[in-house]
């Protein structure tokens, strides 16, 4: 979108100036995207969001008007009415001037449209930052351009990261307000995408910002920043994908079972990944019985596939024994199934995570009862794990999860749906945690029981290589390292055989 | 198993349309999932009906989440008796046409205490006719979970509702207190006495209404369409006086307008506007150059800063 007409005539006006309207939108041809937008109100997020629905036309004349009446005034230097009221939806937050929670905002440009969840920027709202992410395709951090990078955008790059984002928008706000400094801006871009990579994030994009002025948000500030030839924030929320971390295999949690008289037996879900076609065969777990897939059954249309994201009704060619809660599954491409698994969880709630405390557990359709040890708690600060026994509230954790019946999953990396589950209290019923599979944890018996241990003796380089890849390092304070001379590591081994 | 195969479809031969495009599909396959869900984890569901457009596209979702059968629960219709004449005509259309449970309450006080929008004002007779009787026939059915067509895009204290809005045993939606909602993972979890109100249009704006309504075909009340209709004007409205109860004040008159209704709610209560909108292209390119929001023509909007949160946690909608 290229109006820079517009954009200084409305900064001209004094009152409430409405953006002059574009014709009748086409209909969007893409999926919509989800984004979290992760800064404070002193990096002018409430004012960057407010700038993205003014300048794409989502607020309306009378919404402007009461804001203009609420804000008493309260106006910005450009005659613009204060965004930060038309976000803050509720009293209790009007009041205090703070966000509390999360809330979706709904805008769209001719290619697309957009949901943001728009979250607080305060370190005890950690949790709030969770759930906005938890659906979230791309994250835009938001930094003051005059103060840079803070504890806090590391932070937030963590949750987002964790949360599976993989796409970041570096917003660096105030632009204006360094004299649009380019080497102020490269400096800062610079650092962040170090932080980026050293979460393992590649795809990143930094743009100067004024969210105030409306520069390089919908409109291009090339006027003001000729240096600056990248996209403007509009076009990369344009063009970014939607999460497709979907690769794996076929899966079909089953919602219910449709038994609307003897002659139809149909079981409903949404397709969690993978794809189906009528002929495939499917496996049901956790039973493990194999059937056929004879028809995709949907309201208007009897499909010849379906794909992840579609609601459908699948019917089989024999009986068999499906009830909700159970997955279909593609079967030379199944989940984890197990009764312990390793998984990293958000505590939501003041009672924390209890060591030992029995919660159930529901992911997908499926609820169970399941005991939760927590490990390693995440230092936001440093990024280091250490050790705990329970997780207070807003802590990232690595936890061991116990199942009484067989549990089904997909480690999160690969699939956001069933990799994915909440913790709900018993006593309370309400929802306390958040979590994500890493695992399926070993469960053999006798020698090769949990509590016990392998001594491996490798060379060096085979060390470090293997101490780099993913597994590993996920469950690095499983192990214990110690590095020694070959001829020290033969000694203690043969201790061991002795 | 191969794992990509190309979208196509096979249309049954009865349906003409073509397929949705990514956007709508997209919604639909959320609200259809959540249909799916709170029907397979709560007791007794129910749907509250209102017969307007929002109304409709969560109807017709419905029948879309569990075909081949019927739709598992009854819509409830809370019928304050100031509703439009062609709304109830319509709603009772609906249930026969699709073959639907449907209960309609009406508060006894309207009756008994004469309660009516012009004797009472806006917000009393609203909490009496609307959210009262929404109470009572709530606990009258032992519902323990609530659809509604509720979308996050209308109204800012709406923003920050869940899908799945937890209620406590009066009904009282705790806007500080709400349950966390991650990925599609819904909690279902309450205790005897306690609901959840269940919106799958939460993710919806009113654009996406009209144009999934034009797409699916979806049948809606006629006074959404421009039409030549006897209006009065009154607190900065044009109000429909079709009605005989609807008496006019010194100074009013009666005329003829073409007019058509954006939302429709109590015919006292909503304000028409003048449009030629008379099909649903008119409608929607008229939309898309609007300049106000769809609830402007409510009246209880407006009676106060932040009146709908504050209807909202006595249970309202």
């Amino acid at each position: 979108m290229t109006a820079p007409a517009l954009a200084t005539a409305a900064l001209d006006e004094t009152a409430v100036a409405l953006p002059v309207q574009e014709p009748a939108r086409v209909a969007r041809d893409s999926r919509p995207l989800r984004l979290i937008t992760c800064g404070s109100v002193d990096d002018g997020k409430s004012t960057l969001i407010g700038r993205l629905l003014w300048d794409t036309k989502a607020v309306k004349e009378d919404q402007a008007a009461s804001l203009q009446r609420d804000s008493k005034g309260k106006q910005n230097d450009l005659g613009l009415p204060d965004f930060a009221l038309l976000l803050d939806g509720l009293q209790a937050e009007r009041e205090q001037g703070i966000t509390i929670d999360v809330a979706y905002r709904y805008f769209s440009t001719d290619k697309r449209s957009f949901i943001v969840a728009d979250t607080p920027g305060h370190e005890q709202y950690t949790r709030n930052m969770a759930t906005g992410a938890s659906t979230a395709d791309l994250a835009v951090l938001l930094v003051d351009a005059r103060v840079g990078l803070l504890e806090q955008t590391r932070r937030h790059a963590t949750i987002a990261t964790l949360m599976g984002i993989r796409q970041f928008v570096l917003a660096v706000n105030k632009i204006d307000l360094t004299n649009y400094d380019r080497s102020r801006f490269e400096q800062i871009s610079h650092e962040f995408k170090e932080l980026a990579l050293s979460l393992g994030v590649r795809q990143v994009t930094a743009i100067p910002v004024s969210a105030l002025k409306g520069e390089n948000v919908v409109y291009d500030g090339r006027a003001a920043m000729p240096w600056y030839e990248g996209p403007t924030l509009i076009e990369v929320l344009e063009l970014a994908t939607t999460r497709s971390a979907q690769t794996v295999g076929f899966r079909l949690p089953v919602q219910r079972v449709s038994r609307p008289g003897e002659s139809f037996r149909g079981y409903q879900g949404t397709v969690a990944g993978g794809s189906v076609k009528p002929g495939d065969s499917v496996v049901i777990l956790p039973s493990g019985m194999v059937a056929n897939v004879t028809k995709i059954v949907t309201f208007d249309l009897v499909r010849n596939a379906a794909v992840a994201g579609d609601a459908v009704t699948l019917v089989f060619d024999r009986q068999v024994d499906v009830s909700r809660g159970d997955m279909i599954v593609a079967i030379d491409s199944q989940p984890m199934t197990g009764l312990a698994f390793d998984a990293q969880l958000v505590a939501l709630q003041a009672e924390g995570i209890q060591p030992g405390k029995r919660y159930w557990l529901k992911s997908g359709s499926r609820r169970q009862r399941v005991q939760v040890q927590p490990i390693n708690q995440l230092d936001l600060q440093s990024g280091k794990w250490n050790h705990a026994d329970e997780l207070p509230m807003n802590a990232i954790g690595k936890v061991h999860l116990a199942f009484d019946e067989q549990a089904i999953f997909d480690a999160y990396e690969q699939n956001r749906t069933t990799g994915a589950f909440i913790l709900i209290d018993p006593d309370t019923n309400n929802t306390v945690a958040g979590g994500m599979i890493t695992a399926k944890r070993a469960t053999l018996g006798g020698i090769h029981a949990e509590d016990s241990r392998v001594i491996l003796s490798l060379p060096a380089d085979l060390a470090d290589q293997l101490m780099a890849t993913e597994i590993f390092s996920s469950r690095r304070e499983d192990a214990e390292v110690r590095r020694v001379t070959a001829a020290r590591a033969i000694e203690i081994i043969d201790t061991i055989d002795e | 198993m191969p794992h990509t195969h190309p979208e196509t479809e096979l249309h049954n031969p009865q349906s003409t349309k073509p397929p949705l495009d990514p956007h709508l599909k997209a919604l639909e396959n959320e609200a259809i999932h959540i249909f799916r869900e709170v029907a397979a984890e709560f007791e007794r569901p129910v749907m509250l009906y209102s017969i307007g457009k929002d109304s409709s596209v969560l109807l017709h979702l419905a029948r879309k989440a569990f075909y081949p059968g019927r739709v598992p629960f009854p819509l409830l219709h809370v019928d304050t008796g100031w509703k439009f004449r062609e709304m109830i005509a319509f709603r009772d259309e609906m249930v026969e046409k699709y073959d639907l449970d449907l209960v309609a309450h009406t508060n006894p006080r309207g009756a008994s205490e004469n309660v009516t929008p012009f004797t009472h004002g806006s917000a009393l007779y609203t909490d009496i006719m609307k959210t009262e009787a929404l109470r009572q026939a709530l606990d009258a059915g032992q519902y323990d979970a609530a659809f509604g067509g509720a979308r996050r895009d209308e109204e800012a204290s709406r923003a920050k509702e869940r899908i799945y809005s937890f209620r406590t045993p009066d009904h009282r939606w705790d806007p500080r207190n709400q349950r966390p909602e991650l990925w599609n993972v819904y909690n279902g979890m309450i205790r005897k006495g306690e609901s959840v109100r269940a919106f799958p249009l939460s993710n919806w704006t009113e654009v996406d209404i009209w144009r999934y309504i034009q797409a699916e075909e979806i049948p809606i009340v006629p006074l959404y369409f421009a039409k030549k209709r006897p209006i009065v004007e009154r607190d900065g409205m044009m109000i429909l006086a079709e009605d005989p109860r609807l008496e006019l004040l010194p100074g009013e008159t009666k005329r003829e307008e073409v007019i058509r209704f954006r939302t429709l709610g109590c015919f006292p209560l909503t304000g028409a506007i003048r449009s030629h909108a008379t099909t649903l292209d008119d409608i929607i390119s008229e939309l898309e150059t609007a300049t106000v929001s769809e609830r402007q023509g409510r009246a209880i909007d407006r009676d106060q800063a932040g009146s709908m949160e504050k209807k909202k946690r006595e249970g309202y909608f």
